[in-house]
């Protein structure tokens, strides 16, 4: 890249998206206003695939995977979206399918891309469910979060920052009527407020962004932790997951092959690293860098990835 | 990871547009360093280092928290002083480091943060009271301002905690190169307190005095630049063997002990 280049290059590494603004650089995903195609891949579980790319004003940050699950008594959304206008859209989805209540909004984790829909919402006073420390995670940077996406959206297209108003510590049970959702609260892995939900109906795991598949993971609470609640989210019995990136359904355990891979060497590498004292700036050059062509995006993720875990695992 | 600062906030360049495009100007940039430079050094020239002192900085940061950064110097018996000078951020000297007769200058190495496009400036201090910088333009925002990671509870109380852990790179001629790690969250003021809404009081590491069995290596004068958990790697002469002493203070008094007891190693 030319230095001209780079220079006028506006870049935004934001919770689990970067954003590349150069103009007209992007063009593929494209969001316009109403309902969006989903699928159904699982009875009554609806999914939009989230586009492989970092936020943008044309793609109006839906590049999370999002969806609902509708019940006898109600719909549970999980996730709301990245965006006012993806939650809207969402709704508008919901809307195409059921006139049931929509009583639960799941916001999986603080990232951007996956719960700045939750205004959305707001119209049908839902449940807002979240992990105990997402509360405190939002008040540190919902509003940093919010800023960022109105300057890219314009600040009516953001979306409102949604306190959760059922918090989960451990685990609980959602009824729909017919249809039981366990929700369980994760230690420190992707980000420090990680909840995943679990669909006993069908066997349909909701791991959000403990699972990327295809797209470069982003690391942003524990690298040790994050591998042990990927193991124990092996052992749930579950037939296939939902990937918070990537397709919208991935069979289980089998899924976790991938990214299974990526941490653990980006745990190997970097603790070699550690030993061998090669500093960070060399680390962010080397470490994993055998995983660079299995995944999207790998270069705007992986070095800070390296950053994160050569800090926690240099005090070991 | 609790209590460290994540690099959230990397860069929104958007934020900062308008200032940016008074940064892309090279007459802006100018002048920010001139008055930077008349505040610390008064009327002394800062002359071009070119074969004297080197600056290593990733042009573009991976996170705006945490940007490595190394200073080598080539005359290290000349320089009694160090300055890393990061133009564009709050508080621009992020070091300065003033040497005894057991620390050795050739080599330093630090990690800062970086809060938008900046220039950033490794500056030796002869013997004879002469300046020379060498000078980098980094890429990078947010690192100050960022919302911090969880820096609650666990955070502050390992505060203090050291580290000292080998550095690789060719085996020095003589003494011995070292890396100390203090947890510290370095609060600059600048991050939002969740419950208070109010900004984190600045509560940061200010001085860090090294010796050498006895002897001074160095004191580093520091503020709100240097990155979560401050870590410092420097050069340090005589055999590897005898006591390391830290001292380090903050900016709210606290003050941090260490001796480590350095046994003899294989080259």
């Amino acid at each position: 890249m030319t230095d001209l280049a780079s220079a006028t290059r506006r870049r935004l590494l934001l919770g689990g998206f970067c954003l590349c603004c150069l103009p007209g650089a992007i063009r593929r995903g494209e969001a316009s206003p109403g309902p969006f195609a989903s699928e159904e891949i699982a009875e009554g579980i609806h999914i939009r695939r989230g586009v492989d790319e970092d936020a943008s004003l044309a793609n109006r940050d839906a590049i999370a995977n999002i969806g609902f699950i509708i019940g006898r008594d109600g719909v549970l959304v999980a996730d709301p979206g990245g965006s006012l206008t993806d939650g809207e859209n969402l709704r508008a989805t919901i809307r195409q399918k059921t006139n049931l209540p929509i009583r639960f909004v799941v916001m999986s984790h603080v990232h951007p891309d996956h719960i700045f829909g939750a205004g959305a919402f707001r119209q049908d006073n839902p449940v807002f469910v979240g992990h105990a420390r997402l509360a405190q995670a939002l008040l540190q940077r919902g509003e940093y979060y919010r800023s960022v996406l109105a300057t890219m959206l314009g600040s009516e297209r953001a979306g409102p920052v949604v306190a959760p108003t059922m918090l989960v510590s451990d685990k609980t049970e959602i009824d729909l009527g017919d249809r039981l959702i366990e929700a369980r609260a994760h230690g420190p892995a992707h980000t420090t407020c990680d909840l995943s939900l679990f669909d006993k109906k069908t066997g349909t795991l909701f791991p959000a962004d403990l699972l990327f598949v295809r797209r470069a993971p982003s690391l942003d609470g524990g690298l040790r932790g994050w591998l042990k609640e990927l193991a124990a989210l092996k052992q749930r019995g579950a037939a296939r997951a939902v990937p918070g990136h990537g397709p919208v359904s991935i069979d289980w355990p089998a899924g976790s092959t991938d990214i299974e891979r990526y941490l653990t060497t980006l745990e190997r590498e970097t603790r070699q690293a550690v030993a061998d004292s090669v500093g960070i700036e060399a680390a962010v050059r080397t470490v994993a860098s055998s995983e660079r062509d299995k995944w999207l995006l790998f270069d705007e993720y992986n070095g800070r990835n390296v950053t994160e875990a050569y800090r926690e695992l240099e005090w070991q | 990871m609790k209590g460290l600062q994540l690099g959230w906030a990397l860069a929104c360049m958007l934020l900062f547009a308008a200032a940016a495009a008074a940064q892309d100007d090279e007459t802006a940039r100018a002048e920010r360093w001139k008055d930077l430079r008349q505040t610390l050094f008064g009327d002394r020239p800062v002359r071009d280092g070119a074969g004297k002192i080197a600056l290593e900085a990733p042009e573009r940061a991976l996170d705006a928290a945490l940007v490595p950064v190394a200073i080598t110097v080539q005359n290290p018996k000349n320089v009694k002083a160090l300055y890393l000078v990061i133009d564009d951020n709050p508080a621009p000297v992020a070091a300065h480091v003033t040497y005894g007769p057991a620390g050795d200058p050739e080599s330093l190495k630090l990690r800062v943060r970086v809060n938008q496009y900046t220039n950033m400036r490794a500056i030796e201090e002869t013997l004879q009271g002469e300046l020379y910088e060498s000078v980098r333009l980094v890429k990078a925002a947010g690192g100050c301002s960022a919302p911090a990671g969880d820096y609650d509870e666990a955070n502050l109380a390992d505060m203090g905690q050291m580290k000292l852990r080998p550095v690789g790179g060719p085996a020095p001629t003589e003494g011995f190169e070292a890396q100390l790690l203090i947890r510290h969250p370095n609060f600059n003021g600048m991050q939002m307190d969740p419950i208070t809404r109010g900004y984190t009081p600045a509560r940061f590491l200010k001085s860090i005095d090294v010796a050498y069995n006895g002897e001074k290596a160095f004191h580093l004068e520091s503020d709100i630049s240097l990155a979560t958990d401050p870590a410092i790697a420097f050069r340090v002469k005589g055999p590897r063997k005898g006591k390391l002493a830290v001292d380090a203070a903050d900016s709210a008094n606290g003050v941090f002990k260490h001796i480590f007891d350095l046994a003899e190693q294989g080259s």
